[in-house]
C-alpha cells in the first residue's frame, strides 16, 4: 500500500469510527425504539463506507460491491422486521419505550 | 472551479458526518428519518466517487428511498389497537404462514438434488471477479440464495407493518 493510499485509508477509518460513535450515542442516549433503529442504520452506513474503502484500497471493487449489496439487502430486511416489532410493542404498551420490550409475549 | 479527488472525498466525508450528527440531534422523529435519507444520499455520492456505481444505485434506491418510507410509515402507524382485535390479527397471521414448511421442504429437496450449485464463496469471488456481475452471479451465489430467503422474510415483516392500517380501516368501515 502506498503512502497516499495509507493516508486515504486512515482518514476514512477515522470518519467511520466517528460515525459509529454518533450511532452509539443515538442508541444509548434514548429509549425511543425508532431512534434506536435510526442509530442502527447509521452504524450500517459506517460499515458500508469501510467496505467501499477496503475495496478501493485493495483494488477489489467488484467483490466489495457485492458485499455492500448483500449488506443493503440485510439492512432493509432488518429494518422492516424491527419496524414491525416496534409497531407491535406500541400496540401492546401504547408507547415506544425500549424498557417495556419485555412485556411482548407470543 | 474543479476539485481534486482528495478534496471532494474529505468534503463528502465531513458532509456525511454532519448529516449523521443532525439526524441524531434533531428532536423530531420525522426530521430524523429525513436526515437519515440525506446521510444515505451523501454516502451514495461517496460510493460513486470510489467507482462503486452499482452499490451507489442500491444505496440510493433502497436506503434513501425504501428505508425512509418504512421509517415514516412506522412513525405514522403507531396507534393503539384493542385486545380482541390483536388476537384476531394473530390468528390470521398464523394462517398466512402455514405454507412456510412446504417452502422449506422444496428448498431442502432442491439442495439435496444439487439443483442449486453453491460455489466456495470468498476464494472464487477474489479469483475471477473482474466485474460486479461476475462476482455477484458466479462468486457469491451462496449470498444470493441467502438474500432471496431474507427478502422473503422482509416481505412478511412489511405485511405485518402495514397490517395495522388495514385493521384500522376495517374498524372504521364497521362503525
Amino acid at each position: 500500500m502506498t503512502c497516499e493510499m495509507a493516508t486515504f485509508f486512515s482518514v476514512s477509518v477515522i470518519f467511520a469510527v466517528l460515525l459509529v460513535l454518533t450511532a452509539l450515542y443515538c442508541i444509548l442516549a434514548t429509549r425511543n425504539l425508532i431512534r434506536i433503529l435510526i442509530g442502527m442504520e447509521l452504524m450500517t452506513k459506517a460499515v458500508t463506507l469501510l467496505l467501499a474503502v477496503g475495496g478501493y484500497v485493495s483494488h477489489q471493487m467488484a467483490v466489495a460491491q457485492t458485499y455492500i449489496i448483500t449488506l443493503i439487502v440485510l439492512e432493509v430486511v432488518v429494518i422492516a422486521i424491527a419496524a414491525a416489532i416496534v409497531i407491535g410493542s406500541h400496540k401492546h404498551n401504547n408507547d415506544m419505550d425500549a424498557g417495556r420490550m419485555n412485556n411482548l409475549k407470543g | 472551479m474543479i476539485f481534486d479527488f482528495d478534496t471532494m472525498y474529505v468534503v463528502l466525508l465531513a458532509l456525511l458526518l454532519s448529516a449523521a450528527v443532525w439526524t441524531v440531534m434533531t428532536s423530531h422523529l420525522l426530521k430524523s428519518a429525513i436526515g437519515l435519507a440525506v446521510t444515505s444520499v451523501v454516502l451514495t455520492l461517496i460510493l460513486f466517487l470510489l467507482k462503486a456505481s452499482l452499490a451507489g444505485v442500491f444505496e440510493l434506491s433502497v436506503c434513501a428511498g425504501l428505508i425512509t418510507v418504512v421509517f415514516i410509515s412506522a412513525i405514522s402507524l403507531t396507534k393503539p389497537v384493542a385486545e380482541a382485535e390483536a388476537r384476531e390479527m394473530k390468528m390470521k397471521r398464523l394462517k398466512r404462514f402455514i405454507f412456510l414448511p412446504i417452502l422449506l421442504l422444496i428448498a431442502g429437496w432442491l439442495l439435496r438434488n444439487r439443483m442449486i450449485h453453491l460455489t466456495h464463496p470468498v476464494q472464487a469471488a477474489a479469483d475471477a471477479a473482474t466485474t460486479v456481475q461476475q462476482a455477484l452471479w458466479s462468486g457469491r451465489r451462496f449470498d444470493l440464495v441467502g438474500q432471496i430467503l431474507i427478502i422473503l422474510a422482509g416481505i412478511f415483516g412489511i405485511i405485518v407493518l402495514f397490517k395495522t392500517k388495514d385493521c384500522v380501516d376495517d374498524k372504521e368501515k364497521k362503525q
